[in-house]
């Protein structure tokens, strides 16, 4: 019977595409950013300085702080893909994300006056922040999933976990598009808990959702 | 005799050239891999032979059907282990049994056919052996196991060359039809 099975999966073999888990990965990514893109577009809409914003360093630093994420993630969940994979020490390079805002939080603060240390941390948009960052990095993650369905992950739990923390920077990055916040303090709050849920759902769905 | 064992480079050269579309290789690669992972399993969950045999298929399946996950700048053997250790876990985790399986099981775990399956081996052939009839298996024993000529065989036997030639012929039919899939091993 082994016999039989044996001689039909030969037959069945065609010759392997080169990088077939990173593209696969990148096509999830993609299509996922695309869609979210429209979504924040279409029912929150791009912030309307958005030209004057692209001149000014925060924006480059919250796309910076959001796209780290999603870059370290994305590398991540790539090696998470093949059977016993491992993050590598990967995640480590969060580091300079982290590094980054909170330099960038400090400054801010030292050269606030007492009544603007406030919204450095609440903004005008803590409350539903994290939501719509949520909700922007779903198509990712749901893509992602896709992705890793067709693939070989052996630590299920891990590579939910790490597909939701690029879900989930990639969602934050395209938020930055329409959210006119500056606070570097606000962005480490309430962007790090928008991009920390999906990575919780990835968590809790990776068992259940990624068997092969 | 020794039992062949492939290396594991060699094996990771048959995958290779599995991946670029070599049907021969896959079907050498798959015919090793049977063997290792039977042994792999049997290890593991005593000798009932279907549940052994289940795995084996479910653990070839994936390793087709997921084959592109293989990285070809790394060793193929850690690559089918985890895919093994993956779906004998999956399988206690579906037969609700409750079994520690080390991380680090690994390693020589998935080595060519062992020791155990090389003697059942070489006692399968001696069986077939013991079936034939006096005559033939001497002169087989004659021609492939001392490696005479056909000549100092025939000499030996006090038979033709001719005739030596066709009841070889006709011994290894006859062990070949036993060990055919339907052929009885072990009368």
């Amino acid at each position: 019977m082994t016999d039989d099975l044996i001689a039909r999966l030969v037959d069945d073999l065609r010759p392997a595409r080169g990088s077939a888990v990173a593209r696969r990965l990148a096509l999830a990514l993609g299509v996922g950013g695309v869609a979210s893109l429209c979504g924040v577009g279409a029912l929150l809409g791009l912030r309307p300085d958005l030209r004057w914003a692209l001149a000014t360093p925060m924006f480059w630093v919250k796309l910076a702080y959001t796209g780290a994420f999603a870059a370290v993630g994305a590398l991540c969940v790539v090696r998470l893909a093949r059977p016993a994979g491992r993050t590598g020490g990967r995640l480590a390079w969060l580091a300079a994300p982290l590094a980054l805002i909170i330099l960038t939080g400090a400054v801010q603060i030292a050269g606030a006056r007492a009544d603007q240390l406030r919204h450095l941390f609440m903004g005008d948009s803590a409350a539903i922040c994290p939501w719509y960052i949520a909700l922007s990095s779903a198509p990712a993650l749901a893509g992602l999933f896709w992705a890793l369905r067709g693939l070989a992950p052996t630590r299920l739990r891990l590579a939910g976990a790490l597909a939701g923390l690029a879900a989930g920077g990639l969602g934050a990055a395209i938020y930055c598009l329409h959210c006119p916040e500056a606070g570097a303090p606000f962005v480490a709050l309430w962007y790090s808990l928008g991009m920390l849920a999906p990575c919780v759902i990835g968590l809790l769905a990776g068992p259940r959702l990624l068997r092969w | 005799m020794g039992y062949p064992r492939t290396t594991d480079s060699e094996l990771k050269a048959l995958m290779l050239a599995a991946l670029d579309g070599e049907a021969t290789a896959y079907r050498a690669l798959l015919g090793d891999l049977r063997l290792r992972l039977a042994g792999y399993f049997q290890r593991r969950l005593g000798r009932d032979p279907h549940e052994v045999e289940d795995l084996v298929q479910d653990t070839l399946i994936a390793i087709h059907s997921r084959r592109e996950t293989f990285d070809r700048a790394e060793p193929l053997m850690p690559w089918v282990h985890a895919i093994a250790r993956y779906k004998l876990i999956d399988h206690y985790r579906r037969t609700g049994r409750r079994a520690f399986v080390a991380l680090d099981d690994a390693g020589a775990d998935l080595p060519a056919p062992d020791q155990a399956s090389a003697a059942e081996a070489r006692r399968d052939v001696e069986r077939a052996l013991q079936s034939l009839p006096e005559r033939t298996r001497a002169l087989l024993a004659a021609l492939k196991l001392e490696e005479l000529s056909v000549a100092e065989t025939a000499a030996r036997m006090g038979m033709s060359e001719g005739a030596v030639k066709v009841a070889a012929h006709r011994g290894l039919r006859a062990l070949a039809a036993r060990f055919a899939p339907g052929g009885r091993r072990d009368d």
